[in-house]
């Protein structure tokens, strides 16, 4: 099924001066890169994301990935979920948003429940438990990192720093050693940055 | 299985603890700005402490089995439910925790996304998108943070602390630090595991 470029939605053709080369040729052909790039991501996405679709297949500038990349994070849900939406959704529309999470998501759901029956079934040796512990630490180190690296964009936020380092310490404190209620959380501390960032904005 | 931690549950789940169980992740999937697993330390709250539809070990198994996988690490969620139903008996309520789970976390998220993301693209300038994406970016980095807390925290008991400890350390410095790729890294810390070094 292919769809001509002129369907895209209207503000696309007039927003932006610099769109990218390409673009993928159908939904099929979204399908399956998301597929693809997907089956590709060990512990996390984002990374094959940005090979794929900004350097390998020129679906995306990377100002766009960037500018997409800001907005998936700061919208509720997965981020690569998010990111494939959009993408998709530029792109064909609502068809192409769902066939894009669609991508994501079925085949490697499988995988993962595979994986899941396997480990069931071999869950009572002590080496599969052991490697499940090494990869559980493992993975509590990948996700710290990931904030550890995304904390360097604290520097340049609006929020002054030192109300930044104040609102992630008292989250972190409320969160993981206090176990507060995330709503609670979210509402209060993101609320109050929120406000911040909007009056260092006016200027 | 002598472990106290792997000791099975048997649960009996009626048709309003599945509703339950879907409304939470509908609220979870709202609350999930800077990705899914930031709502973890909520999920491990509401399922294991509150509820007990799952494990330690399952909740821990749950995350580090997605994590070792392809794929997107929100289909750790579907672990999640695919344990609870097996907590409950069968294959079929497996299933249905996969469903069940998966569409809570994803429906109202992908909505909203969908929505919002064609009328923030247009508006990308106005003060208020971007007084929200900044103003929430601490938090994010916060979230992120006792996600990998909770779950190094989780692993553990007694003299292995430590060493689980120093393991989680270790690879969030070099992943943080380098550019090695995520699978060297998991790769050791199972090899690691496996020779019940841990």
């Amino acid at each position: 099924m292919k769809l001509p470029r002129s369907d895209q939605p209207p503000h696309q053709l007039s927003a932006q001066p610099a769109t990218a080369p390409c673009r993928p040729a159908s939904l099929r052909d979204l399908f399956f890169s998301f597929t693809w790039l997907a089956l590709q991501g060990f512990g996390g996405v984002l990374v094959v994301v940005q090979r794929e679709l900004v350097e390998r297949k020129q679906w995306l500038t990377h100002e766009e990935f960037v500018e997409d990349w800001a907005v998936a994070q700061v919208m509720p849900g997965p981020n690569v979920v998010n990111l494939a939406l959009m993408f998709g959704g530029r792109m064909f529309g609502l068809a192409g948003a769902l066939t894009a999470l669609a991508g994501l998501i079925v085949v490697p759901l499988m995988v993962v429940l595979v994986l899941a029956v396997l480990h069931a079934r071999f869950a009572a040796y002590p080496a599969v438990q052991g490697a499940l512990r090494g990869m559980a630490a493992v993975s509590a180190g990948l996700i710290g990192a990931v904030g550890l690296k995304l904390s360097s964009a604290l520097v340049t936020n609006p929020i002054p720093l030192a109300w930044c380092a104040a609102i992630s310490m008292t989250g972190f404190v409320l969160v993981a050693l206090l176990h507060v209620p995330l709503l609670y959380v979210m509402s209060g501390l993101g609320g109050l940055g929120c406000i911040l960032a909007w009056r260092r904005l006016r200027a | 299985m002598s472990d106290p931690l792997t000791a099975p549950l048997h649960l009996v789940l009626d048709w309003h603890d599945w509703l339950n169980l879907f409304a939470h992740f509908l609220l979870l999937s709202l609350m999930s700005i800077g990705g899914a697993i930031s709502t973890t330390s909520e999920m491990h709250r509401f399922l294991v402490e509150q509820h007990h539809w799952l494990t330690q070990a399952q909740f821990n198994d749950s995350i580090a089995i997605a994590q070792a996988a392809p794929g997107p690490n929100v289909l750790f969620v579907a672990l999640m439910g695919w344990n609870v139903g097996l907590n409950a008996g069968s294959m079929v309520a497996a299933v249905l925790g996969v469903l069940v789970t998966m569409f809570g976390i994803l429906i109202p998220s992908t909505a909203i996304t969908y929505a919002a993301s064609q009328w923030g693209h247009r508006n990308r300038h106005l003060r208020a998108v971007r007084a929200f994406k900044q103003g929430m970016a601490p938090l994010v980095i916060a979230l992120l943070m006792s996600t990998a807390w909770i779950l190094a925290s989780a692993g553990g008991h007694g003299a292995a602390d430590w060493r689980l400890w120093l393991l989680s350390l270790a690879s969030c410095v070099i992943i943080w630090r380098t550019k090695l790729h995520l699978l060297w890294v998991l790769g050791a810390g199972a090899l690691i595991g496996a020779l019940q070094l841990l």
